[in-house]
């Protein structure tokens, strides 16, 4: 979208106008839906997410600041309603990250030594149950450390955004990253190697 | 060095931000330690498998893009 049609959008969201609501949903409402479904657990929290997210942007656009990109604001909105709904929720079949982390021995080693994997991500793209097996297991991990996983390496917001959007430090951010992808890598190995 | 050193600041080797002397004590680890060098391909290729298996794109349900502005007219 122009950013001459982002300040027609903007301004339409601002004096009420419902279309200009039409407008924003038919632009920019199946990306937003997408990252809900990637946080919440089932579409109907998703769904309920993104609901919520909406009746936020119809009520703070005023707070919107032209300077700022309307996409990441409606980004950081939904990702905010994703994490209130994720609050209420009890997560279940979430795995102790302790007990996935690599072990070494008493001189630094490696406990089990780590093999090559066959599969690929780019295999993967053609096949849908690697997909299901990734996001499955994205599932399992605690919700501390798939929140941080998702929001960095998959929605590729920053350490510092990240920080910000959970109310954490960026070192916590980075030390919660490396756990996340190291148990999603275990989680994944089996699968995986030759 | 040693494979916990090695594991415990990865994700710095991934992201190229250690120290060129420190990256050169990494990459001596690696060129000796097999088990590193498949931990290592095996932690980047998680990192892209996760974003690789995002779900497709799909149209809002009409039926959610009614609620929503029923929401907000309320």
């Amino acid at each position: 979208m122009s950013s001459a049609a982002e300040a027609t959008l903007v301004a339409g969201l601002r004096a009420g106008d419902s279309t200009a609501f039409e407008t924003l949903l038919d632009k920019y409402g199946a990306r937003l839906l997408r990252l809900a479904r990637r946080f919440c657990g089932s579409e109907e929290d998703a769904r309920d997410a993104l609901q919520d997210a909406m009746v936020s942007v119809f009520k703070s656009i005023g707070n919107f600041e032209a300077s700022s990109m309307l996409s990441t604001w409606l980004h950081r909105i939904v990702v905010n309603a994703c994490l209130m709904k994720l609050r209420t929720k009890k997560r279940r079949d979430e795995i102790d990250i302790e007990e996935v982390l690599p072990r070494f021995q008493e001189d630094g080693h490696q406990l089990v030594p780590s093999q090559p994997w066959t599969e690929s991500a780019q295999s993967m793209l053609e096949r849908d149950e690697l997909r299901a097996l990734v996001r499955s297991s994205i599932e399992q991990l605690p919700e501390t450390y798939r929140v941080v996983l998702q929001l960095r390496d998959i929605e590729e917001m920053s350490t510092e955004e990240t920080a910000e959007l959970l109310g954490i430090t960026p070192n916590a951010v980075k030390i919660r990253l490396h756990r996340a992808r190291q148990a999603l890598r275990a989680l994944l190995d089996r699968h995986m190697r030759s | 060095m040693v494979c916990r050193e090695v594991i415990a600041f990865l994700d710095d080797y991934v992201a190229g931000s250690l120290e060129p002397a420190r990256r050169a004590e990494f990459d001596r680890h690696l060129a000796a330690c097999t088990s590193c060098v498949a931990y290592l391909g095996s932690y980047r290729e998680t990192i892209r498998m996760a974003k690789a298996a995002a779900p497709a794109i799909e149209d809002v349900p009409p039926e959610l893009i009614a609620a929503i502005l029923a929401a907000i007219a309320k």
